[in-house]
């Protein structure tokens, strides 16, 4: 009994003593750097909540594995530490640090999640360490004044919300609209994007908007009381699973509003499939990548190469799975953005590169999308094209809209 | 527990060292230190209403959730320095906790574990609230500065946060030996082990559990405040009902009524998931379940059994353990959980 | 008038899903007095065997029944094999090997069967628009299977030697033993029929709320609640509880504090009851000795 506090100092002096021999940072301009290595971090929820988004990071793995198979990027070989955070926020703080000032990585990139990238943003910023491609949909990555070192990747929720619903106002403009959207920064996202543009007719045109919370076993009860509320317009900002859920609801109450439905589940096999595709049809949505569940891209060289790509460096993955394609795609910009870097990987220089890119093509990318940055403009993606499901495969139509960012 | 004569030298030794550590790690294992120190203060709390009491909570990720946002709140929105927001923390836990101790006292065992549980999982719903959302950030959360050293003190943020922390750590770790030690610490136990006695003898039952549930609430919360402080950010998601059952492990694994198996808990919750996602990146949950499970057959007791066992040879190490409601199967009939909560009711 | 009646009628159908699954807890609770916090996970793993089975050609009703002797045996080999160390443990460390169990099927689950949201089959006739669109006919089919589910544990217990011998091994395990009842198998028996019942209840939940690893996690949170507000030891009030809980929180969501807080004030409700009566509104109050 009287020998534990001696007990507890010799266990943390056992953890403290692994923690030394790890390694401190490596100092000099280019840190993360050496002639024959590039060494970055990423925080993933491999664990937790959020765990299937994970398969993003395994991509992202994937993709560098391919790439240091074919020689590097300029020589070098490019280590991606992608580590799990749990989805969050305490967790993702010590990892981020961990990679920082441990490992020493050259910056961070495609770390998930907006709770747990805010929690980085402010440290990461203070460090001058990059936030390369922040792995979320959330406006605020593209705060270009205030964060110098933090850039976004796709289209944020809100701009795309706001693409419904200047839509709705083109075509139907005294449409009577219902919200169901999920109760956190995803959602609350898209519903101030209606409210963008729908300003002071939101209370008007909005007969009903109502949330539901990740741990709801079903939405029935919200989309019972969204038909109730007598609309004929439909806004449905849900993950996968709900989305279905609410699709097929719709459809069994005989309820036929004009429905709109966020990116986020726009996949045929995790989405469409499980509600019913006969359900879904009419249901237009805005899109930037391809799902490789579409039969319209069967044909498409990108996406023969990304199928290739699976079976070669992630055999037995599910392919129908949207976050492996979206991995591809970010990885594949990361790429472009070391190798317009040349031989100055300095942390100026790669967020120089980050922030001026100029129509570069992802071959999963819808065609006409493509990516763009500049010193004022941290949205690298902001196009999204409207499409309307016919019951077999997406139907693009119009043009490619443009978003504002904020 | 009642070893009168305690030799003070280790004690001090292994405080020599822990204030050394901050002039010998890098900012980052301080970091992860600090959060050690939160999570034991957590536990101990914990300790107090389980291991002491015998009441079984599963919701203490609460507690730590609003400790973590008045810290947070009173930092960014009313600039309260750091230090003061601990005794408001201290003292508004200590308020949710005392009015929770009274349903608690209506429901024993099983049933206060699961409203407690139901309460860790309402929290995000709450703090996400609407009406509350001018203070706590709504889904955004809240992000707050790391406190500088006072006094120009030539020390990192994290050095002195963690020094600060340490402070903090050993003066609730004093606070908490002296009154577990002592009287009311043995009304708490005798209450666990044989209510009825207990309340023969003259405790307010009643009194001392709803006391308890506000110490413990006290201690989780003062733990959620550092913790929000040292990660500089609160949001609902950095409080999901994992929080809780984390803390239940740690207790679990440090073993009950152990001052010492609170920093052991603590050390486990820290370091275990960084070791799982080491050795699996594809299942990392099943490998920190894989390494709970192991750590419970070959110490049933906790950290703080071993420890009973190392120091008293022979001794199976029983004390608290037949006390907290049997499981099916052990010899010992009756006083189930079950039981002890008809009783109350 | 008719929006009520939609929200009530939907509620019973939502509330159908907590009944099957907290007759699962009841039944692990009757038979061990544990409340098994990995249930859930467990039965998610189970469904997805099913979905295994019915996918490489098997017959619904065939991959159904291998299904359920598949996770009897999971839930007996996991007591003999993992609870049985621990029946000289604290109590507490029984709930630390639950987590420890929750956390191994989650994740292993997610690694075998991917993230993805997948769809499950119902047994039951894909005509839309039942009832009016009210209830699918796989909601009714479902509460029809968790009726005669609770009807056999009943029988179970109360007509056969076998039940009564599970029910005195986790009530006195003592004094069992003296009458010659084998308290470990009885135990282990009860591990296997409350898995092969979450197995059942995992098969009727995933065609309506879609399987994923997670599946249950939000759906175990309300069944408890279910099945405490009907009493957990008893099998009928946690099925009427669950049933409860399935409208109490719709009427809520819709008429009295919206969806935000629907859930915390179906569980202000269910422990308001608590509060007034402990055991539930069907349980036994049971008179201790001292």
């Amino acid at each position: 009994m009287m020998r534990y506090p001696v007990f507890t100092a010799a266990v943390t002096a056992a953890v403290m003593a692994l923690g030394l021999a790890a390694g401190e940072a490596r100092a000099g301009d280019m840190p993360g750097v050496t002639a024959t290595e590039i060494k970055i971090g990423g925080t993933m929820p491999y664990s937790g909540p959020a765990s299937a988004y994970g398969a993003d990071g395994r991509a992202e793995l994937a993709y560098f594995k391919m790439i240091n198979d074919q020689g590097g990027i300029n020589g070098r070989k490019v280590t991606l530490m992608s580590v799990d955070d749990g989805y969050s926020p305490p967790k993702t703080v010590e990892q981020t640090r961990m990679l920082v000032e441990q490992e020493g990585v050259a910056f961070m990139f495609n770390g998930l999640g907006t709770p747990t990238q805010t929690s980085v943003q402010k440290y990461l910023n203070m460090k001058k360490v990059p936030q390369l491609f922040v792995a979320s949909g959330a406006d605020k990555w593209g705060d270009y004044k205030h964060f110098p070192w933090t850039i976004g990747y796709q289209p944020s929720y809100r701009v795309e919300a706001q693409i419904y619903a200047k839509y709705v106002l083109k075509t139907k403009p005294d449409a009577k609209v219902a919200i169901i959207y999920q109760n956190d920064d995803f959602g609350k996202d898209y519903l101030n994007g209606v409210k963008d543009i729908f300003g002071d007719k939101y209370a008007k045109m909005v007969t009903k908007d109502i949330s539901y919370e990740v741990t709801d076993p079903t939405t029935d009860q919200q989309v019972v009381t969204l038909q109730a509320s007598g609309a004929d317009t439909l806004m449905i900002f849900a993950t996968p699973k709900f989305a279905a859920q609410i699709v097929r609801k719709v459809y069994d109450i005989n309820w036929h509003p004009t429905e709109f439905l966020t990116n986020v589940s726009i996949s045929v096999g995790a989405v469409l499939k499980p509600a019913g595709v006969e359900k879904a049809v009419g249901i237009i949505t805005g899109g930037y990548l391809m799902d490789s569940t579409d039969p319209a891209w069967a044909d498409n060289q990108g996406m023969k190469d990304w199928l290739a790509f699976m079976d070669k460096y992630m055999p037995g993955a599910d392919k129908t799975d949207g976050n492996y394609t979206y991995g591809y795609a970010v990885a594949m910009t990361l790429a472009h953005v070391l190798k317009e870097c040349g031989n100055d990987l300095s942390r100026e220089n790669i967020m120089k590169q980050a922030t001026n890119i100029h129509a570069l093509e992802i071959p999963v990318l819808i065609p006409g999308i493509t990516v763009n940055t500049s010193p004022t403009n941290f949205h690298p993606l902001r196009q999204l094209q409207l499409a309307r499901w016919n019951g077999k495969t997406w139907e693009r139509f119009g043009d490619i809209i443009e978003g504002n960012g904020s | 527990m009642s070893a009168a004569r305690r030799p003070i030298l280790p004690v001090i030794l292994a405080l020599g060292l822990a204030v050394a550590l901050a002039f010998l790690v890098s900012d980052y294992r301080l970091f992860q230190l600090t959060m050690v120190l939160a999570y034991a203060i957590a536990i101990l709390g914990l300790d107090m209403l389980i291991g002491y009491t015998g009441q079984i909570s599963l919701g203490h990720g609460a507690f730590y959730a609003v400790g973590a946002y008045t810290a947070a709140i009173l930092m960014a929105n009313f600039d309260v320095p750091y230090w003061a927001t601990l005794p408001i923390a201290a003292l508004i836990c200590a308020g949710f906790g005392f009015a929770f101790g009274f349903p608690a006292l209506r429901l024993g065992g099983l049933y206060l574990a699961l409203a407690t549980f139901a309460l860790a999982i309402a929290v995000p719903q709450l703090l996400k609230y609407k009406a509350f959302e001018a203070w706590t950030g709504g889904v955004q959360g809240i992000v707050i500065s790391k406190p500088d050293p006072p006094f120009g003190l030539k020390l990192s943020q994290d050095q002195w946060l963690y020094l600060f922390t340490l402070m903090v750590t050993v003066v609730l770790f004093l606070l908490a030996r002296n009154l577990l030690r002592g009287r009311i610490g043995l009304a708490m136990r005798a209450v666990r082990d044989h209510a009825l006695a207990a309340e023969a003898m003259g405790v307010d039952i009643a009194l001392l559990k709803t006391r308890t549930f506000a110490l413990s609430a006290m201690y989780t919360g003062i733990a959620g405040a550092l913790g929000a402080i040292a990660v500089q950010f609160v949001a609902p998601d950095s409080f999901s009902v994992l929080v809780s059952i984390t803390l239940f492990v740690g207790l679990v694994v440090g073993g009950i009524t152990s001052l010492a198996g609170a920093v052991f808990g603590a050390i486990f919750i820290v370091f275990l998931p960084n070791i799982a996602e080491n050795i699996s990146k594809a299942a990392p949950g099943a490998i920190y379940g894989v390494i709970l499970i192991a750590f419970l057959y070959l110490l049933p007791m906790g950290f703080a059994g071993l420890r009973r066992r190392v120091a008293r040879p022979g001794a199976t190490a029983q004390p608290p353990a037949q006390a907290l409601t049997p499981s099916p199967g052990t010899p010992s009939p009756g006083k189930s959980a079950a039981e002890i909560r008809i009783k109350s009711g | 008038m008719q929006a009520l009646l939609h929200q009530i009628f939907s509620g019973i159908a939502t509330g159908g899903i907590y009944a099957s699954v907290a007759l699962a807890l009841v039944m692990i609770y009757q038979a061990t007095h544990h409340v098994n916090f990995a249930q859930g996970e467990m039965a998610t793993f189970s469904t997805y065997i099913a979905l295994t089975l019915i996918e490489a050609g098997l017959p619904y009703w065939i991959a159904f029944v291998i299904t359920v002797a598949i996770s009897f045996v999971i839930g007996v080999v996991i007591e003999r094999v993992l609870m049985r160390p621990m029946t000289e443990a604290p109590v507490l460390s029984s709930v630390g090997v639950f987590i420890g169990l929750l956390l191994i099927f989650n994740s292993v689950t997610g690694w075998i069967f991917t993230y993805t949201v997948k769809a499950f089959p119902s047994p039951f006739p894909e005509t839309s628009r039942f009832l009016g669109g009210w209830a699918s006919p796989h909601e009714a089919g479902a509460t029809a299977v968790t009726l005669i589910v609770l009807a056999l544990v009943y029988v179970f217990f109360r007509f056969t030697k076998l039940g009564l011998a599970m029910r005195a091994a986790a009530f006195n395990p003592v004094s069992s033993r003296l009458v010659g009842i084998h308290v470990g198998w009885m135990l282990a028996l009860g591990w296997g029929l409350a898995a092969a019942i979450g197995a059942i209840a995992g098969m009727m939940v995933a065609p309506i709320v879609f399987l994923d690893p997670g599946m249950m996690s939000g759906i175990l949170l309300y069944a408890f609640a279910g099945a405490l507000l009907g009493g957990i030891d008893n099998a009928l009030g946690a099925v009427i509880g669950g049933f409860a809980v399935g409208v109490i929180e719709n009427l809520a969501g819709a008429y009295l504090v919206g969806a935000e807080l629907k859930l915390t004030l179906a569980l202000i409700i269910i422990l308001a009851v608590l509060i007034l009566k402990p055991a539930g509104l069907f349980g036994r109050a049971i008179v201790s000795r001292v």
